[in-house]
């Protein structure tokens, strides 16, 4: 596990800190999300919410079109495959994309194991819901970790859910006795070493986002509040009415997300937000999806 | 004594870890009232110099920072930071703070799967860990410019007067001798 490039990848996503990555399914969009600070875009055919209206079966995007959008920007670019979908992680790794999302926005291809990540030579993230997952998908390889939230809704709450857990179960862990780490871990079903990591440094070994629901400043803001590193924006920003002008303030919010007055005026005349929907309103719960 | 590290984005707290461990103070830089604070030197640190510089104009940090920096506010600078810094970016007709004398080309290397770490000579440092993260390169210096490490005939580390740039990340990891090195030839030096 400790080997260079598991490394390597693990530094990317600590560059990405303090920083929002944007769903983006076309090079003109892509150009937008970078003038307006994305540190990092995610090239797919259909953000989220249009996979719900759609339905169906969703699947890894184009490589094509992921080509199209590296060529735009100079940002890095990261893409979505399958959980458990080998073969389109080959794929997006052949066109040397530089984060493979495997994620449950996307129909699972395997509805027991994830990809083996540790195979790879390009970095992963990965969803979850709290510290279990978390860790079980840090033992598969993945380098950085999202919380899940429910993508496409516009709605915050399953994001915000997923952060208070993780955190309330990484104080839990950090507050164990040595001795009680071993029952821990086989209650959490992880490996006892990350288990201990995260014991001794009150924290997850891997870059922590939030993600799922985030529609403006103010909910980017309590993401960061909730001890997110950085936050992934899918729906909320070509959803609304003035998706630059949206990103950009999404970006400052996140930067100064304790500075309420500024929040405030990033806040005012932005247009519509993304309509969204409740959870008792959606067929589709992405986040059982990959546990 | 007190260093003022840019955490607008990037790996700003891990910086702020690195000279903790000496013993060193720092505060952060999010916006421009925080510039009004008591500050001896300045990181730059890594991540996006897109998101960076943008966030610099934007919040109004870019004029005043860059006066301080030529009137002799000592500054190191990793990776994205030294995109910062350069008076030409190559491929980029934008320059930021514009107040070294680099030519810095973006994703010199390529994409991350071209990202790699190494061991190099860091001026009379010997075995100093290097992590090149999409890292950019420095292609031209002008006179005046001391450069302090290369790897595979390209220039990696350089310093010009109190200013240090480099285009790998001696802030991951544990290896301290970087930072000892910009406060005690750097900040130290009179």
């Amino acid at each position: 596990m400790k080997n260079e490039q598991y490394e390597l990848n693990c530094n990317l996503a600590q560059m990405l800190k303090g920083g929002v990555i944007m769903d983006v399914t076309t090079p003109e969009q892509a150009r937008i999300a970078e003038d307006a600070g994305a540190c990092a875009v995610m090239a797919l055919e259909r953000i989220p919410a249009d996979i719900r209206a759609a339905g169906g079966v969703s699947r890894m995007s184009d490589p094509g079109m992921i080509k199209g959008i590296q060529e735009a920007v100079s940002i890095p670019v990261m893409a979505k495959c399958r959980i458990g979908h080998i073969a389109e992680a080959r794929i997006l790794e052949a066109i040397e994309i530089d984060y493979i999302d495997e994620s449950e926005v996307l129909s699972p291809a395997d509805d027991i194991y994830h990809v083996d990540k540790r195979m790879f030579k390009v970095p992963f993230v990965c969803g979850a819901r709290d510290l279990g997952e978390a860790l079980r998908r840090i033992n598969e390889g993945a380098a950085m970790i999202r919380t899940k939230g429910e993508p496409g809704t516009g709605d915050v709450v399953q994001a915000v859910r997923h952060m208070r857990k993780m955190n309330q179960e990484i104080r839990q862990v950090a507050n164990l006795a040595e001795d009680e780490l071993y029952e821990a871990a086989k209650q959490l079903q992880v490996p006892f070493e990350l288990l201990q990591y995260v014991h001794c440094n009150g924290r997850l070994p891997v870059v922590n986002f939030a993600a799922g629901g985030v529609a403006t400043p103010a909910d980017a803001a309590l993401m960061m509040l909730l001890g997110a590193e950085g936050v992934f924006v899918g729906s909320g920003i070509f959803k609304s009415g003035d998706p630059a002008r949206r990103a950009a303030a999404i970006v400052k919010a996140v930067t100064n997300y304790q500075d309420y007055r500024m929040l405030a005026e990033l806040s005012s005349g932005l247009g519509e937000a993304m309509v969204g929907i409740n959870p008792a309103e959606i067929k589709i719960i992405m986040e059982e999806r990959g546990i | 004594m007190r260093i003022a590290v840019l955490a607008l984005q990037g790996d700003f707290a891990e910086h702020e870890a690195i000279f903790g461990r000496l013993g060193v103070a720092t505060c952060q830089l999010r916006q421009k009232q925080d510039l009004q604070q008591d500050f001896d030197a300045l990181v730059l640190p890594g991540g996006e110099s897109t998101v960076q510089g943008k966030l610099l104009r934007e919040l109004d940090m870019l004029h005043k920072l860059r006066q301080r920096i030529l009137a002799g506010l000592p500054v190191m600078a990793t990776c994205a930071g030294t995109i910062l810094l350069a008076q030409q970016l190559l491929d980029d007709p934008t320059v930021h703070l514009g107040t070294m004398g680099i030519s810095v080309r973006r994703n010199a290397y390529g994409r991350q799967v071209s990202s790699f770490g190494t061991c190099g000579t860091f001026g009379s440092i010997e075995n100093v860990p290097m992590r090149f993260i999409r890292a950019p390169q420095i292609e031209f210096c002008v006179p005046g410019v001391e450069v302090l490490s290369e790897h595979d005939g390209r220039i990696t580390a350089v310093r010009q007067g109190r200013q240090l740039a480099m285009t790998f990340h001696p802030e991951l990891g544990t290896d301290c001798r970087i930072a000892e090195y910009f406060l005690n030839e750097i900040i130290g030096a009179k």
